[in-house]
């Protein structure tokens, strides 16, 4: 029964693939690549793309799942000036790489997107931002741009329909708060990528004071889909009613299969993992995950079945975030595991802000520690108390961080209590 | 001194740019690559090619993990330290490697081929623990592989 729906399962990102390399621009446009963007030029207004990207219930798929179209109708019209699109590809969230994958294979995808994304949106100049370490999907996104250039789909006047286009490429040095959308058009204007503050918000007063638009690579990447299918035909790709489209689920961790998988959204968590995961790997057993990358809280055994949708994951006390799945088995210890992302979000904090320089490296102190076998009676309420208090940082990195030890104290408080009182990990010598 | 057709190609990318900082990265990157490391003649040189101070240049230098303010050797190995890794034996892998290459984490081989360094996620969390050696990612690494890539690179010409 599983097996039938995996198989036929709609694909609208991963549709063009091809095993090990790149699908050729000749190859997309076989496929029905730019069909959609020669279509919209021809014959809707940008209002029109506008409006089905509205329609289509997309959430946007870099973390925070704020409706996209929305997002776009934020940006003021008749403003005079230049205006902004960037796509955000600084894919620095542990445990996901979805989008390195797509540009791997697919580069095209995203080119299209944001043709039409910029039509909708009156841009003229737009920019992918892209991290350090990516070099192949760098190398593969510049041949699909020359490719789109060459073809007339990019640059002045494409296709006669008075719209034009340059789309320029940033590889950044790598920096995690990069990310942040305000930090990343202050990484992009070459200014070091502290956070701005909002509002003004970026749709307003972005790139260089100009009204932007900063969507994440797999948003894109689905505009052409919901322009060629339509939004009604393109949410219901999902696999329950509330949900829209499909999702990149990348997995990672203690599993046969730990691969990128295009999947409905709202597929059931455990379905995942017994489906196109191929389930555990042998001799381990679920202990828990991260669903959406290094900033959500743990879900348990007890999540087994909850639709992986936005919705529903927060009703579970996590994020979808970014649909990297980090799975760990029963050898694993959740303090050390919790240890380990904290030291990661210490080390990336920005120091602009004193919740976020000065907290995290003192959580981090605290369970290492309760990890170390010094853990003392009072350190589980420092640590819920500092849940609580980095809240109120300048930006989302802080309260991302906190999310895990927030996911520690709901469902392993007993993992911890058991440190403090043996004095020493219990999980020592057990991990891989 | 940086060699006159760098310059001219680094004053090239300055010109596209919207405004000159906008190429900041872009200009640390191709001189870390002429030199090695960003010196502190490449801050300054930088800092003349974008119309900036030496102090903004810095600040910006600092700031990013593959922008080298102290000399390297002639490969880096970053050593993936995030979560994905850290689950599958990273921190194993990061032990081996010190052992292999006979220094620590943060230090340079005695001939001065390799520097080893841990790093934030590398996005291969499929492939864990993974590894990146100067710019090409390497996934799934087991010890006598790594022994293996650093044999051949060690060997390669520079």
């Amino acid at each position: 029964m599983l097996c039938f729906r995996i198989l036929f399962m709609e694909q609208v990102l991963f549709k063009h693939n091809r095993p090990g390399r790149m699908t050729t621009f000749d190859e997309y446009r076989s496929e029905g690549g730019f069909v959609a963007l020669a279509r919209a030029l021809a014959g809707m207004s940008p209002d029109e793309v506008q409006q089905a990207v509205i329609d289509s219930g997309m959430r946007g798929r870099g973390g925070a799942g704020f409706p996209t179209g929305k997002k776009w109708s934020f940006v003021p019209r008749n403003l005079p000036g230049p205006r902004y699109l960037i796509c955000n590809c600084d894919e620095m969230e542990p445990g996901t790489y979805k989008d390195r994958v797509l540009l791997e294979r697919n580069p095209h995808l995203l080119v299209e997107g944001m043709a039409l994304a910029c039509y909708a949106l009156g841009v003229q100049h737009a920019f992918i931002f892209i991290r350090r370490g990516y070099e192949q999907a760098a190398d593969n996104l510049r041949l699909a741009v020359a490719a789109a250039h060459g073809a007339g789909f990019l640059g002045e006047n494409v296709r006669g329909s008075g719209f034009s286009l340059e789309l320029d490429i940033h590889q950044s040095a790598g920096r995690y708060i990069c990310g942040e959308e305000t930090a990343l058009i202050n990484a992009l204007e070459g200014i070091r990528a502290n956070p701005r503050a909002k509002p003004p918000f970026p749709a307003v007063k972005g790139l260089w004071g100009q009204p932007t638009v900063v969507n994440n690579v797999e948003t894109l990447a689905n505009i052409p889909s919901i322009i060629n299918g339509g939004p009604a035909w393109w949410k219901g790709l999902a696999a329950t009613p509330e949900a829209a489209g499909t999702k990149l689920f990348c997995i990672s961790g203690h599993v046969v299969r730990p691969e990128c998988f295009e999947l409905p959204l709202g597929m059931k968590l455990g379905e995942i993992i017994d489906g196109p995961c191929g389930g555990m790997r042998p001799g381990s057993t679920f202990k828990a995950c991260i669903p959406g990358g290094a900033s959500t809280p743990y879900l348990t055994k007890l999540h087994w079945d909850v639709p992986m949708d936005f919705d529903p994951v927060a009703k579970a006390g996590s994020r979808l975030g970014t649909g990297g799945i980090i799975v760990f088995d029963q050898s694993t210890c959740m303090v050390a595991a919790t240890l380990n992302l904290i030291r990661f979000f210490a080390r990336e904090s920005c120091g602009w802000c004193t919740p976020c320089r000065e907290g995290l490296p003192f959580v981090r102190h605290i369970l290492e520690r309760i990890e170390a076998g010094q853990g003392q009676a009072g350190d589980i309420d420092i640590l819920r108390e500092h849940v609580r208090l980095l809240n109120h940082a300048f930006c989302a990195l802080a309260p991302g961080a906190m999310g895990p030890v927030d996911g520690l104290l709901n469902h392993f408080e007993d993992e911890l209590q058991e440190h403090i009182t043996a004095q020493r990990c219990p999980f020592e010598g057990t991990h891989s | 001194m940086i060699p006159e057709p760098l310059k001219n190609e680094l004053q090239r990318r300055v010109a596209q740019a919207v405004t000159n900082r906008e190429a900041a990265v872009d200009v640390m990157k191709e001189l870390q690559r002429h030199y090695g490391w960003l010196t502190d003649e490449a801050v300054e040189e930088a800092a003349e090619l974008l119309s900036l101070t030496p102090l903004q240049v810095e600040e910006l230098a600092t700031f990013y993990e593959m922008i080298y303010r102290r000399p390297v050797g002639r490969y880096v190995v970053h050593v993936c330290d995030s979560i994905s890794c850290w689950n599958m034996g990273g921190e194993t892998l990061l032990t081996q490697l010190e052992k292999l290459l006979g220094t620590k984490v943060g230090g340079t081989t005695a001939d001065g081929d390799f520097t080893l360094l841990p790093c934030s996620c590398l996005g291969n969390c499929g492939n864990a623990p993974a590894v990146m050696v100067g710019e090409r990612q390497f996934g799934r690494v087991l010890p006598d592989q790594i022994q293996f890539i650093l044999s051949e690179l060690r060997s390669s010409n520079p």
